[in-house]
């Protein structure tokens, strides 16, 4: 069995539970399939030998965001009846955009690729987490912190919008 | 110290509760939690209470006071007269009775000329207090040391235990004559 | 490199440690129940064997031959599905704990670990991570109020946990420097134990690793005074034995953590000294049965606290996950760091 083969698995599990997750009526199920597609994505990452990135993907997907989407619905007690009837022009406006981030992602992966082999010339294992830690704290030292400050500006957010009910009640 | 009826203790354990705030070690628990933990393990090499059932058996009580049971003389021949006493006497009302008078021929089943024609005790009221032990006159009822209070049943009618239930049998009757002779 | 003597070791080690762990997640159940018994002055059960040491075959036993219940669900494969999630994230961890250093066989030199990755401690992590899964599955497939309270609480509980748990770790990470549990150990040989240097760190993981094995006092996902038996509350037979077992396991495998993070793994004093004069095979025995005491005591810990403190309500929970723990575990990661400045 070679990493092809893994791979076509992988990849048939992932487009396969992501289909599911839009089409399955029951919000839970969805859930469910969006988490065993994550779990595949996560078998992607192992593939390129990114063990980090895989674990913590699984953490904070799976494991975490994953878990509160659950917990909502299982709170909210979400039924099929309940789903909004959008139009179709909707529909239409949500692929378009869609389909013009996926080519906008496309692009920058197509151009991400060569930055492999600058590191691959250094002989270092790029993908321990010594290395990535270093290269993330020094090189892209702003960005990582940008996206803390992005990460605490939501988390305020969050933290102003259920404050603001209250003095309402 | 006055003597009002809050200062009053009779078990000297008295303990004034209030509800003041906790200070920062204590909110902690952490004390709290050690100190509990303590107990629990001195209670880990505590001697076992245990009684081993079927192997060990609880030493009876001197005072046990089982079913009830209306006694024969050496003769055989039934103690009970019927005079209501227990009755009388039973906190539960319980006991319920009819009285008739012996027959010629019968002296050898009942000891005096007056004697229980019913005799029903309703086990669902009775409590096992033996007053009617203590009020009998003739120690014609008795609270044997029976393990078996009453056994159970489906009807409520069942609990109801009339003679052929509370009478000793005859056989026994017969060995406790033996061996008092 | 992948030759057949390298898949026949890794293979024995697997099923060893699978075994242990079953076993130690059998006897558990056992202990569990003396423990409680010699607590409350019992003697608890001893009539299956000596000492009721079969008790826990009995228990299987009864519970195999139990009738198999299914409630009016409209998710019968979800519902089955939740205890295998659960059963099989509970022996998952144990893949990459370090059970000893190495082993001489044949000349062979053999590492008494199912794998070494880099990333160990995120693995264990992220299985912890998703555990939850097979009780929110399990208590939503159930199709009954009590059983879904218990998943959603048991989810809230896990998600509020973890938070706690990785930030306690990281302090701990600041100081060893690596996330693979095998160099985590190695570090702490004689007397170098984490847990004297990070006691607050040990602290809060502790308190998390109750939490996250939903136990006594944070059982509120399972509570059967308020919730029947919340998330299991509908199954039945073989199922139900799958999430009490898996509950055991987890306690082995969380105890097994603590142990190698903070009280030395496999590390006993003498243990350099056994291995220059006895043998590295002896000394290495020796480290596995010490790993295996440090558990027995962590096990015996978690039971000793389950029957003394009582359960915590659910907003007292909340409380002490997010305004004491957190804090606390970000205030001991400051300190850390100024400690690492200040003397390295």
């Amino acid at each position: 069995m070679s990493l092809l083969t893994i791979f076509y698995i992988l990849s048939a599990i992932t487009i396969a539970t992501a289909f599911l997750t839009i089409i399955s009526k029951n919000p839970i199920h969805s859930a469910i399939y969006l988490v065993i597609s994550f779990f595949s994505i996560a078998g992607h990452y192992l593939l390129f030998n990114a063990q980090f990135l895989a674990l913590v993907h699984i953490i904070v997907y799976a494991g975490a965001i994953m878990v509160l989407f659950l917990f909502t619905i299982m709170l909210m007690n979400l039924n099929k009846e309940d789903e909004p009837h959008k139009k179709l022009a909707t529909k239409l406006a949500a692929a378009v955009s869609f389909g013009l981030v996926c080519f906008v992602m496309l692009a920058v992966f197509i151009k991400a690729m060569p930055i492999i082999d600058t590191y691959k010339q250094t002989g270092q294992d790029f993908q321990s987490i010594k290395v990535l830690g270093k290269v993330l704290l020094n090189e892209y030292m702003v960005p990582f912190e940008f996206a803390s400050v992005l990460l605490l500006v939501a988390m305020i957010g969050a933290v102003l919008l259920s404050k603001k009910e209250k003095s309402i009640q | 110290m006055s003597t009002s009826i809050q200062n009053i203790s009779l078990s000297g354990r008295k303990k004034e509760v209030s509800n003041k705030e906790m200070t920062f070690m204590e909110s902690l628990y952490l004390v709290a939690i050690v100190k509990g933990l303590m107990i629990t393990i001195k209670h880990f090499f505590r001697k076992k209470v245990t009684i081993h059932y079927p192997e060990q058996t609880r030493e009876m009580s001197p005072v046990y006071r089982g079913r009830h049971m209306l006694k024969r003389d050496e003769q055989g021949r039934e103690n009970c007269t019927a005079c209501g006493l227990c009755a009388l006497s039973c906190p539960a009302e319980a006991i319920t009775m009819k009285a008739a008078e012996r027959k010629k021929g019968e002296e050898h089943l009942y000891r005096e000329e007056k004697y229980a024609e019913i005799y029903e005790i309703n086990m669902l009221r009775c409590i096992f207090c033996g007053l009617c032990e203590e009020a009998c006159p003739k120690d014609a009822i008795y609270l044997t040391v029976s393990k078996e209070l009453v056994p159970a049943n489906y009807d409520r009618e069942d609990f109801i235990f009339g003679k052929d239930k509370l009478v000793m049998p005859l056989e026994m009757a017969i060995a406790n004559s033996k061996s008092v002779n | 490199m992948l030759d057949s003597t390298f898949f026949i070791e890794k293979g024995i080690i697997i099923l060893v440690v699978f075994a242990v762990t079953m076993l130690f997640a059998m006897y558990s159940t056992w202990a569990e129940r003396k423990v409680a018994a010699f607590l409350q002055d019992r003697v608890g059960p001893n009539r299956a064997g000596f000492g009721g040491l079969l008790q826990p075959l009995a228990d299987g036993l009864k519970l195999f031959s139990k009738e198999e219940f299914f409630p009016n669900t409209p998710n019968r494969f979800l519902f089955i599905v939740g205890p295998a999630i659960a059963m099989s994230t509970a022996l998952m961890t144990s893949a990459v704990l370090p059970w000893g250093d190495k082993l001489v066989i044949f000349g062979k030199e053999v590492i008494l670990q199912a794998t070494d990755i880099d990333v160990a401690l995120l693995y264990v992590f992220g299985v912890i991570s998703v555990g939850v899964y097979g009780i929110m599955i399990g208590g939503w497939a159930s199709n009954n109020k009590f059983s879904l309270m218990g998943a959603v609480r048991a989810s809230s509980q896990m998600i509020s946990y973890e938070v706690a748990m990785g930030l306690s770790i990281i302090a701990l990470l600041m100081m060893t420097g690596t996330l693979s549990l095998k160099e985590i150990s190695m570090q702490q040989s004689e007397w170098r134990w984490n847990v004297l240097y990070q006691p607050v760190s040990f602290l809060i993981f502790l308190i998390c690793a109750f939490a996250e094995t939903n136990r006594t006092p944070f059982d509120l996902a399972e509570c059967e005074s308020e919730l029947i038996g919340g998330y299991h509350t509908e199954y039945s037979s073989m199922k139900m034995g799958f999430y009490l077992f898996a509950e055991y396991a987890n306690m082995f495998i969380s105890s097994a953590i603590l142990a190698i993070l903070f009280f030395g793994g496999y590390n006993y004093p003498g243990m350099q000294w056994m291995t220059e004069n006895v043998g590295v095979n002896a000394a290495n025995v020796l480290g596995i049965i010490a790993l295996l005491i440090k558990i027995c005591c962590f096990i015996f810990f978690y039971m000793w606290v389950r029957w003394t403190i009582p359960r915590f309500r659910y907003d007292q929970l909340m409380n002490l996950g997010w305004r004491i723990l957190i804090p606390l575990a970000i205030i001991n990661i400051m300190i850390t760091g100024v400690c690492i400045l200040a003397f390295k």
